[in-house]
C-alpha cells in the first residue's frame, strides 16, 4: 500500500514537473538532496514560524530528521518511534525507504540563525539573549525583518540594547536594505558603544562599503581606531592580569624560601621538592573525601589547604633536626645536602605513586571565568592570587605579633644574645624551618591547580624561586613580593614579543645582570646583622 | 705538615696512574675478540666518558676547592665545549646524512633552512672547531665572571646565578630556532678527520688521547695551584678582602682560574661527544652541574687527584648501579650527598689526614673572612 | 695644613643610615710620626682607618696621603700606595704557611699574571728570614698559620705589613687578648716599626699607649676631642667627662 503510495506520488511528480505543486510547502525544500536548497529552506521555515518550526529545525540540526525517499515525507525519529514532521502526528514510515536529511556547514549556519529567530519570540528569556547575540555576531542582512520584529515585542533592556545592536550591524553590512545617512551614523554610533572585536570587524568592512555615505564611512574609520585603542588598552590589563597571577604563584613558591633562606640563611634545595609533596597532599586528600564522601568532593581543596601545610611543616622540621642543624654555618654544603635530600624525596614519591602525573580535581567553584569589562577573568588564577596575598598577610602576623615571630627575629639577628636571654634556639630553628616548609606546602596546593603535579614537579620552581628571593633582596618579604610580579608581569609582557621561551630566557638574563650590579637585590636589607 | 704539598704531588701520581691504566684499557680493546682478556667496546666508551667528567670535576675543583666559588653552573662550559666538537663532527657527515645533503646538517634541512647560520662557519674545519671550543666557554667565562666578581657577587648568590645562566642556556638549545637541532641536539656522527669513529683503534686512540689531554690538564692546575698564584688563591679563598689590603686585585686573581676552569671544562665536554657520540641541551641541565660538585665533594675539594678519583668512582657506582638496580639509583646519589657533607667533609682525600686533628679553618673557608664576601 | 704631612684628613664626615659615623673629622700626621687613636666604643676609630684604607667612601671631605686624594682610589690601589693596615681580629691566611704568608705580603709583584710565572728570589727569601726574625717566629715557619697561637697570629700579621713596606702603618688594638709580657713586647716592636715608617695605632689598653709614649688623639663622636700627650689629654676635663660618664 505504501509503495504503491509513493509510486503515485512519484508519478504525479513526473507528470506535473513545471507547475507548483499543490501541496509544496518550506518544508518541501528539506527533502531534496541539494544543500543550497535545504538552507534557503531552513530560512523559508524562520521566516514563516508556526509551532511546527523549531521541533523540525532542532531535529534537523541533531541528525533526526529524515526524508521519503520518493515524495516529499519528513519524518521525526523520537525516543519512542517516528512522528510526521510536519503535524508532529504519529508516523510509521518504512525505515528502508527514508534517508538521513544531510547538513554540511553552510546549512548549519542556516539551522542556527533560523533558531536564534525563532528563539527571538519563542524562547526562555536565556535562550532569547543567546539568540540575540547570534544575530548580532552573524547580522546578517536577511534577518532583518526578525530583529525589528522581535525588537517591537519585547521590553526586557538588555535583550533590547543586544537587539539593537545586532540591527545596527546588520544595518551596516553590504547587502543590507539601503538607508539614510542618519540611520547608518547612528548605526555606527551604536556599534561604537558596544565595542569589542565583533563592532570592530563589522566597521572596519564598514569603512569600504560602497553601499553607505562617505561620512557614515567616516565616522566607521574613526570609531575603528578608538576601539583598538580601548582594545590594546584590554590587551594590557588581560596581560598585567596574567603576569600578576604567575607572579603570585612566584609568589607562593618564593616565600617559604625567603623564609629558610632570608631568615636562617639555610640554602633549602629540596624546597621545589616540598611544594611537590604539597601537591600530592591535595591529591590524596582529595581522593580520601572521594571515598568517604563523595558529594563533599569539590571542597576537598578547602580540606587540603591545612593537611599540606602539616604535612610539609612537620616534614620541614624532621629536615631541620636531622640534618640541616649539622651544617648550620656552612651554606655551602647545606645546599649540597639539600640537594642530596630532594634526590630521594622525589624518588620516594615516584616509587609510592609511580613516574607519571596524577590527576588532581579543579573543582566546579573554581573553573570557569567572568569577564570584567574587556577582561577574562579565570577564577583559578583568581583564587591563586588571592590565596598568595592571604598567605603573605598570614605570614607577616606571624613574624610581627607572634612571640614564634618575635623569637625568630631575636634569633636571627643575634643567636647568642637570644640563647642568654633564655630563647630555645634550636626550637625556633626548628619551628622557623618548619614554617617555611609548611608554606611551601600551601604554594604546592596552588600549584597543583595549574600545573602537572608529578614527582618532577618541584625542579621547574627551584631556580625560578631562588632567583625570586635574591631578587627581591633577601630577608625582605616585601621585596619578595616586588620581585615575584616583576618577574611575573615582566615576564608575561615579554611573551607576545620575543616569544614564551626567549621571554623567560630574557628574563633569566636580565635577572642575572641585575644580580651582578646589585648583588643585594632590588630591597637590601641594611645594618650590622646582615653583614656576613 | 703543609696540607696543600700532599695534593700536588699526588697530582702527577694520579696523571701518570689514569694513563697506565688507559693505555692497558686501549690495547686490551684491540686484542681479537676470541682473547679472553679483549676488553668490550662498551667498556671503552664508559673510560671515555669517565675521563672526560674527570676532566669537568677538575674544572670544578679548581674554582670551589681553590677559590671557593661553588659553581653550579659548570655543566655549561663543558657543554658548550661538547657543542663545538659537535658541530664539526656533524659537518663531517656531508652528505652521508639521511637527506643527503652535503651543505647543511640533518636537522637544517628538516627545518628547511636554506643556508647555514653565520654561526656555523668554518665549523667544518677542526681547527675553527678547537678555536671555537675553548673561546666560547671561556669568552662567556670572561663575562660573566668579570661582571660578577666586581660587583664582589660571592657565596651562595654566586652559586645561585651560575645555576640561573645554565638553565637559561639549556632552554635557548632546546629551541629548534636556535641553530644547535633542539630537542635532539646533534649525533649520528661518522668520522673525525676521516677515522671512522666507529672503528675500535679509533676509540682507542680517542680514549689514550683523552687520558693524556687529562694528564696534561692535572699538570698544568698542579702548576696554577702549586706556585705563588695558588698560594693567593687559597688567600682570597680564605680572606678575601686581606688580600686587597695587602695591594691584591681578588676579582683578577678569581677570573683568570675561573676562565682557566671554564677551558678545562669545554675540553672535557669535546671529549666526551668525540667518544659518546652525541650532545643535547640535557647536559646543560643543572642538576648535572650539581653532580658534577658531589663528584669533587666525595674525591675531596682542593685536593686535584680528588677530583679525578670523585668523578671516576661516583660514576662507576652510578653505572653499576643503574644496571643493577635501577630506582635505586637516585637514593644512592642522594644518601652520597647527605653523607658527603655531614660525615666527610674532606672527601675520600681527606681521610688520610683522619688522625691528625682537622682544624675548622680548613673544613669551612667560606666563613672566616670576617668581612664578609657580599659587603 | 703644612705640605709636608704625609696623611691629611680635612673636614671628612660620613653617614649610615641616618647615623652620623664620622663627624666633620679633620687630623694631620707628619712623616715619621707615631700617633695612638683612643676614645670609647662608637667614637669612629674603625670607620676611620675605614675610610683611610678605601674599604669606605666618605659623603663629604679630603683624604690625602702624599700628593693622592685616597677617596677616589679603591683598597688595593690605596695599598699599593703604602698604606698598611692590621685589622683588630688577626687575619691571617691560615690555609698557608707563616712563610708563605709572609711571601704574599712582600712588595712588588701584584698581578696574577705575573704572579703565575714568578719564582721566589733570593733576595725574596733573605727578605722573608728577616721577617721572620723580626716578629719572632722563625721555628713556626713552615706551620700553618692557622695553627699559631692568638698572640702569634697578630705578630704574623705585623709582619706581614712590614713586608708590604709600607709608608704608613693603620694598626687596630694590637694588644687585645695579649698578655701583659707580650703587650709590652708589641710595644717595643711598633717603636722598633716606627724607627723607619709612620704609624697610627687605635688601642684601648692604656697601659699600652703609655709605653707608646707618643701624641694621642682623643675621638669622640665622630670628631676629634682633644689632642696632646697621655698626660695632657688624660687630665681634659671634657675627656674625662667622655671617659667617666656624665
Amino acid at each position: 500500500m505504501k509503495t504503491f503510495l509513493a509510486a503515485a506520488l512519484l508519478c504525479l511528480s513526473f507528470a506535473l514537473p513545471v507547475t507548483a505543486r499543490a501541496d509544496e510547502d518550506a518544508f518541501s525544500g528539506l527533502t531534496t538532496t541539494q544543500f543550497n536548497v535545504i538552507a534557503t529552506s531552513v530560512s523559508q521555515i524562520a521566516q514563516e514560524g508556526g509551532p511546527r518550526a523549531l521541533p523540525v529545525l532542532r531535529a534537523l540540526s541533531d541528525h533526526k530528521l529524515f526524508a521519503a525517499k520518493e515524495g516529499d515525507g519528513l519524518f521525526i525519529q523520537t525516543d519512542s518511534g517516528w512522528q510526521d514532521a510536519r503535524t508532529g502526528a504519529a508516523a510509521t514510515p518504512d525505515p528502508e525507504m527514508v534517508r538521513p536529511v544531510r547538513l554540511n556547514n553552510h546549512v548549519r549556519q542556516a539551522v542556527a540563525a533560523a533558531e536564534a529567530q525563532l528563539q527571538l519570540i519563542a524562547g526562555t528569556p536565556a535562550e532569547r539573549q543567546a539568540a540575540a547575540t547570534l544575530l548580532y555576531q552573524r547580522h546578517d542582512p536577511a534577518m532583518l525583518p526578525a530583529i525589528d520584529a522581535a525588537l517591537g515585542k519585547t521590553d526586557d533592556a538588555s535583550l533590547k540594547t543586544m537587539l539593537q545592536d545586532a540591527r545596527a550591524a546588520t544595518l551596516l553590512t553590504p547587502g543590507a536594505p539601503p538607508s539614510d545617512e542618519q540611520t547608518q551614523r547612528q548605526a555606527v554610533a551604536t556599534l561604537y558603544a558596544a565595542g569589542g572585536l565583533d563592532a570592530r570587524g563589522v566597521l572596519t568592512q564598514a569603512t569600504t562599503s560602497e553601499a553607505l555615505a562617505p561620512a557614515t564611512r567616516k565616522d566607521a574609520q574613526d570609531a575603528v581606531a578608538s576601539i583598538d585603542r580601548s582594545l590594546r588598552l584590554w590587551g594590557f590589563g588581560q596581560d598585567a592580569f596574567y603576569g600578576l597571577s604567575l607572579g603570585s604563584v612566584l609568589l607562593l613558591a618564593a616565600m617559604g624560601l625567603a623564609i629558610t633562606f632570608g631568615v636562617m640563611g639555610v640554602i633549602n634545595m629540596a624546597h621545589g621538592e616540598l611544594m611537590m609533596i604539597g601537591a600530592y597532599t591535595t591529591w590524596l586528600t582529595q581522593r580520601a573525601v572521594m571515598s568517604v564522601a563523595p558529594s563533599l568532593g569539590s571542597f576537598s581543596l578547602i580540606l587540603a589547604v591545612p593537611a599540606a601545610f602539616l604535612v610539609c611543616g612537620a616534614l620541614g622540621i624532621l629536615i631541620e633536626r636531622g640534618l640541616i642543624r649539622f651544617l648550620y654555618g656552612r651554606p655551602l654544603e647545606t645546599l649540597l645536602a639539600t640537594w642530596g635530600l630532594s634526590l630521594i624525596l622525589q624518588q620516594v614519591i615516584r616509587s609510592l605513586f609511580g613516574p607519571t602525573n596524577v590527576a588532581v580535581i579543579t573543582p566546579s567553584w573554581l573553573s570557569g571565568s567572568f569577564h570584567l569589562g574587556g577582561l577574562e577573568i579565570t577564577l583559578n588564577r583568581l583564587a591563586i592570587m588571592i590565596f598568595a596575598i592571604a598567605v603573605m598577610g598570614g605570614l607577616m602576623l606571624v613574624l610581627r605579633r607572634t612571640s614564634l615571630g618575635l623569637e625568630m627575629r631575636a634569633v636571627t639577628q643575634n643567636r647568642r644574645m637570644a640563647a642568654l636571654m633564655g630563647i630555645h634556639t634550636a626550637r625556633v630553628d626548628a619551628l622557623t624551618f618548619g614554617l617555611g616548609s609548611g608554606i611551601a606546602g600551601l604554594a604546592g596546593v596552588a600549584v597543583s591547580q595549574i600545573d602537572n603535579v608529578s614527582p618532577n614537579l618541584g625542579q621547574n620552581y627551584i631556580i625560578d624561586s631562588f632567583l625570586v628571593v635574591v631578587f627581591g633582596g633577601v630577608g625582605n618579604l616585601w621585596g619578595t613580593l616586588a620581585a615575584a610580579m616583576t618577574l611575573g608581569v615582566g615576564g608575561k609582557a615579554l611573551e607576545p614579543i620575543v616569544g614564551a621561551v626567549s621571554g623567560k630566557i630574557l628574563i633569566l638574563v636580565l635577572v642575572i645582570l641585575y644580580i651582578q650590579r646589585h648583588p643585594r637585590g632590588m630591597f637590601p636589607l641594611r645594618g650590622r646583622g646582615v653583614e656576613s | 705538615m703543609n696540607a696543600s704539598s700532599l695534593s700536588f704531588r699526588g697530582a702527577s701520581v694520579t696523571a701518570v696512574i689514569v694513563v697506565a691504566l688507559t693505555a692497558v684499557l686501549a690495547i686490551g680493546s684491540l686484542l681479537p675478540a676470541s682473547s679472553p682478556i679483549q676488553i668490550s667496546p662498551f667498556v671503552i666508551t664508559l673510560a671515555g666518558k669517565y675521563l672526560a667528567y674527570a676532566m669537568l670535576a677538575l674544572a670544578v675543583d679548581l674554582v670551589w676547592g681553590f677559590a671557593g666559588i661553588l659553581t653550579l653552573g659548570h655543566a655549561a662550559f663543558f657543554a658548550l665545549g661538547g657543542y663545538a666538537m659537535g658541530m664539526y663532527l656533524v659537518r663531517e657527515i656531508g652528505a652521508r646524512g639521511v637527506y643527503g645533503n652535503a651543505d647543511l646538517p640533518d636537522f637544517m634541512v628538516f627545518l628547511s633552512w636554506k643556508s647555514l647560520p653565520w654561526y656555523w662557519w668554518g665549523s667544518d674545519h677542526l681547527p675553527v672547531a678547537l678555536i671555537l671550543m675553548l673561546v666560547v666557554p671561556a669568552a662567556l667565562a670572561a663575562l660573566f665572571g668579570w661582571l660578577a666578581f666586581r660587583s664582589r657577587v660571592s657565596g651562595v648568590y654566586l652559586s645561585i646565578i651560575t645555576q640561573a645562566l645554565t638553565y637559561a642556556l639549556m632552554l635557548a638549545f632546546f629551541q629548534n630556532g636556535f641553530g644547535f637541532g633542539g630537542n635532539n641536539g646533534l649525533t649520528d656522527f661518522k668520522d673525525i678527520l676521516g677515522f671512522d669513529l666507529h672503528s675500535p683503534y679509533t676509540r682507542a686512540g680517542m680514549l689514550f688521547l683523552s687520558a693524556l689531554i687529562l694528564a696534561g690538564a692535572l699538570l698544568a692546575s698542579r702548576y696554577l695551584v702549586g706556585g705563588r698564584f695558588g698560594r693567593l688563591l687559597i688567600a682570597v679563598r680564605d680572606a678575601e678582602s686581606r688580600t686587597r689590603f695587602l695591594g691584591y686585585r681578588p676579582e683578577q686573581v678569581k677570573l683568570l682560574v675561573w676562565v682557566f676552569s671554564a677551558m678545562i671544562a669545554a675540553i672535557g665536554g669535546a671529549l666526551y661527544v668525540i667518544q659518546v657520540g652525541i650532545i643535547n641541551p640535557g647536559e646543560f641541565a643543572p642538576a648535572n652541574s650539581i653532580e658534577a660538585v658531589i663528584w669533587v665533594a666525595v674525591g675531596g675539594r682542593g685536593t686535584l687527584s680528588g677530583a679525578v678519583l670523585g668523578a671516576v668512582l661516583v660514576n662507576l657506582g652510578k653505572t653499576l648501579f643503574t644496571a643493577w638496580l635501577p630506582e635505586m639509583w637516585l637514593y644512592g646519589l642522594g644518601a652520597l650527598f647527605m653523607a658527603t657533607t655531614l660525615f666527610l667533609p674532606q672527601g675520600l682525600m681527606g681521610l688520610r689526614q683522619r688522625f691528625t686533628p682537622v682544624r675548622p679553618s680548613e673544613v669551612t673557608p667560606e666563613v672566616t673572612d670576617p668581612e664578609g664576601g657580599t659587603a | 695644613m703644612s705640605t709636608d704631612t704625609l696623611l691629611d684628613l680635612s673636614h671628612v664626615s660620613v653617614t649610615f643610615d641616618g647615623f652620623r659615623a664620622i663627624n666633620d673629622l679633620s687630623l694631620s700626621l707628619m712623616p715619621g710620626e707615631m700617633r695612638a687613636i683612643v676614645g670609647p666604643n662608637g667614637a669612629g676609630k674603625t670607620t676611620m682607618m675605614d675610610i683611610i684604607t678605601g674599604k669606605t667612601r666618605p659623603d663629604t671631605g679630603v683624604v690625602r696621603f702624599h700628593d693622592h686624594d685616597l677617596t677616589k682610589l679603591d683598597e688595593p690601589a690605596i695599598a699599593r700606595l703604602g698604606i698598611g693596615r692590621k685589622f683588630q681580629k688577626p687575619t691571617v691566611f691560615e690555609a698557608l704557611t707563616v712563610r708563605d704568608n709572609l711571601l704574599l705580603s712582600l712588595k712588588g709583584l701584584r698581578s696574577p699574571f705575573a704572579l703565575l710565572f714568578a719564582r721566589k728570589t733570593n733576595e725574596e727569601a733573605d727578605r722573608i728570614e728577616n721577617l721572620l726574625r723580626t716578629i719572632r717566629l722563625g721555628s713556626s715557619a713552615d706551620d700553618l698559620a692557622g695553627g699559631l697561637s692568638h698572640g702569634q697570629k697578630q705578630w704574623l700579621e705585623i709582619g706581614m705589613l712590614l713586608g708590604q713596606e709600607p709608608d704608613l702603618l693603620l694598626v687596630d688594638e694590637p694588644v687585645a687578648g695579649m698578655t701583659d709580657a707580650e703587650t709590652m713586647e708589641t710595644a717595643d716592636l711598633l717603636r722598633e716599626i716606627n724607627q723607619t715608617r709612620s704609624v697610627v695605632v687605635v688601642e684601648h689598653d692604656m697601659e699600652f699607649v703609655r709605653a707608646l709614649n707618643v701624641k694621642v688623639t682623643v675621638l669622640h663622636e665622630g670628631s676629634v676631642l682633644a689632642e696632646g700627650t697621655l698626660d695632657q689629654v688624660s687630665n681634659d676635663p671634657r675627656v674625662i667627662e667622655v671617659y667617666l660618664g656624665r
